[in-house]
């Protein structure tokens, strides 16, 4: 079977469960190969997680040329990969990358790099009867539900967190450096500072299985909603009101041009249901709605609805749920 | 300077957007305006405009659409770009990213011939299709620097730094024009056109270019010569109506949470 390249999401010391995702759906293609661009010293940690989830290599592109500049090295780095790997085994099935704002630039070059079609944000993706990738994608907040495939070049597909559940399996999970020349033309945009996010001590938004979310409603006030969220072990999330009213930071924003959620519960709070913020919540498995006003557009998704003051119907949840727990 | 734009024509988010049988987006049936979150990147270009009056600064609208998508140019021209340029040809209809952003280029690079352009500026994503993909595509096609997805924008001479929030970090990126530049919504709101700006508007240039005028060939792009391919577009079925209770003291915390059990939350 042909390789698939899974280009692996490594934070804060840690492979992100992303990872283990785009590697059960490589799966269905072919054989999985992780790719780890990082330094190398990171490399055997990286390889011992990725195995469990049926790695069968792992090649490791040394950062230390390309650390500094934004995206385009790295973009270079997997084309020259791609294009070794195909070459000494005949084609690639296809290249997985998690979707998030830098690797989506990523994708985006490698494509035109390789004149290979790209599909973002796929939700699944599925062996097509010729041997092709079958993408899904939730389009239109939502309302939509696309299937498409790469019809040139190698697919390079984004997926989105929360697409599959990981399925451990056992790869052999073997290291091999692989050596990149990277172009001046490619370090032309520099990072001159870092900030890394502080750490909430939470579940991060994008992989949480329960986000609990709070907007103008909340008048500013987020401790009801933050209560609720660490007694369900919860994300906590906010609208753009809430955001531009600086109650959050942006890094907490669902929606369009926030963050894209697909937890197994959603709970909206003093949220009215915009169409923007819908877009970027609306594929959850249950969503459950706190709202004063029963005419409030949120409650047209809701699995269950409750129309109140979420300043009092928060903490007496919040207390209920402590007492089952007992 | 010269500064280039991008405006995309969107259909209304608030309205019931939809395919077509070939699976391309419904762009005529469906009221359409420019993607609000390029009105960002107009205002952008208009504040360096503004704040840097010695260098000259021409700002050029320029949207890749069906004859309809003029109304995004034209938004932009009420706002306060100097000129705008629409790519329409019958060919383009159904293109996907890589076409998108190839015809692009291509009419960027036929504006620069013209005068070199040393800024393009775009939306952080269009509203319709979201991919945030299409400005790098464009820095990688004209082989410029790319520094995307700011939330604040510093311009020096030629240096440009911004702000970016990313997965796991804030930045600050620099490069040097020229370069592709993607502004969010977080960049500063954007302004409304004047009742000067709407009257002003109807006398700036306007060109029309088909895909011969900047040189790409029709089987380039389109639905046929794409990348990709939409195999079948589904309707979400409509949600069942949940429950919704009335809080009535306390009893609405008692039911989500009998519901939040029920479904083994808690
Ligand atoms: C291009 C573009 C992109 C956008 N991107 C996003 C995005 O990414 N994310 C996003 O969220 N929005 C986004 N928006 C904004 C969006 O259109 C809405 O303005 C926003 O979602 C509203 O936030 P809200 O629901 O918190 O506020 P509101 O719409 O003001 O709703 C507040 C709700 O709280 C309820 N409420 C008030 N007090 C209480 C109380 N005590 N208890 C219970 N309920 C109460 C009210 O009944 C109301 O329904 C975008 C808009 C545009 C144009
Ligand atoms: C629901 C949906 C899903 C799609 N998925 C895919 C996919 O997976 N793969 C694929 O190859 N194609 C896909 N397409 C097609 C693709 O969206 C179009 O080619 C589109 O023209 C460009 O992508 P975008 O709108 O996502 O651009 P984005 O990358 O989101 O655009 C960012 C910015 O680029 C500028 N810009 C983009 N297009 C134009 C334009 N026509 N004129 C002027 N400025 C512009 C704007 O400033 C905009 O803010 C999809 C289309 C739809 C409707």
């Amino acid at each position: 079977m042909s390789e698939v390249l899974v280009l692996v999401d490594f934070q804060n010391g840690v492979v992100k469960k992303p990872t283990f995702e785009l590697l059960t759906l490589a799966k269905r293609l072919g054989t999985p190969s992780a790719v780890f661009i990082g330094g190398s010293g990171d490399a055997a940690g990286v390889a011992e997680s990725v195995k469990k989830y049926g790695a069968e290599k792992v090649y490791v592109i040394d950062d230390a040329q390309i650390k500094g500049y934004l995206v385009a090295p790295k973009a270079e780095a997997l084309q020259q990969l791609a294009e070794k790997v195909s070459a000494d085994s005949g084609g690639l099935a296809a290249i997985l990358i998690p979707s998030g704002a830098e690797t989506k630039e990523i994708a985006a070059r490698l494509a035109v790099k390789l004149d290979s079609g790209l599909i973002t944000d796929a939700v699944d993706i599925a062996a097509a009867d010729d041997g092709g990738a079958v993408a899904t994608q939730s389009v239109f907040a939502g309302n939509y539900t696309l299937t498409g495939k790469v019809t040139k070049g190698t697919p390079i597909i984004t997926v989105k967190p929360n697409s599959a559940a990981p399925e451990q399996a056992d790869g052999a999970g073997t290291v091999e450096e692989f050596a990149v020349t990277v172009s001046d033309a490619a370090k032309t945009a520099q990072i001159v500072a870092t900030q890394p996010r502080q750490a909430t001590g939470r579940p991060e938004l994008t992989e949480a299985a329960i986000i609990v979310s709070g907007g103008r409603g909340t008048g500013g006030d987020f401790s009801a909603v933050e209560a609720l969220a660490d007694e369900l072990g919860a994300a906590v999330g906010a609208s753009r009101a809430a955001v531009d009213s600086g109650w959050k930071p942006h890094s907490f924003q669902v929606g369009q041009t926030g963050k894209t959620v697909s937890p197994q519960l959603y709970v909206a709070n003093g949220i009215s249901g915009a169409i923007q913020h819908r877009a970027g919540m609306q594929t959850s498995k249950t969503i459950v709605a706190v709202n004063k006003d029963e005419e409030a557009p949120i409650f047209e998704l809701v699995d269950f609805g409750v129309v109140g003051d979420l300043h009092t119907v928060l903490p007496a949840l919040t207390e209920a749920i402590k007492q089952r727990k007992g | 300077m010269n500064i280039v734009v991008l405006v995309k024509y969107v259909p209304d988010a608030t309205a019931d957007r939809r395919f077509e049988q070939d699976f391309t987006v419904d762009r005529v049936e469906i009221d359409g305006l420019l993607s609000e979150l390029d009105e960002y990147a107009v205002e952008q270009a208009l504040q360096l405009k503004e704040k840097r009056p010695d260098d000259e600064i021409e700002v050029t609208a320029l949207t890749v659409g069906p004859e309809k998508a003029l109304d995004a140019v034209r938004k932009a021209l009420q706002m306060g770009a100097d000129k705008g340029v629409h790519v329409v040809d019958d060919a383009i209809a159904g293109s996907d990213y890589l076409g998108t952003s190839l015809v692009l280029a291509k009419a960027i690079e036929k504006l620069g011939a013209e005068k070199p352009v040393d800024l393009v500026i775009t939306g952080m994503a269009s509203t319709d299709a979201s991919g945030s993909v299409v400005p790098v595509m464009l820095a990688e096609r004209l082989n410029l620097p790319q520094v995307t997805l700011a939330s604040v924008v510093e311009t020096q001479g030629d240096q440009v730094r911004i702000k970016r929030d990313t997965d796991a970090a804030t930045e600050v990126v620099g490069a040097t024009m020229p370069l592709v530049l993607s502004v969010t919504d977080q960049s500063g709101e954007a302004r409304y056109p004047s009742f000067k700006g709407i009257m002003a508007a109807k006398k700036k240039p306007l060109e029309t270019l088909s895909l011969s005028d900047i040189g790409v060939d029709a089987g380039q792009v389109g639905l046929e010569a794409a990348y990709t391919a939409v195999e079948d577009a589904t309707a979400r079925p409509p949600r069942t109506a949940g429950e919704i209770v009335k809080d009535e003291d306390g009893s609405g915390a008692q039911a989500l949470g009998d519901f939040l059990a029920s479904k083994k939350f808690i």
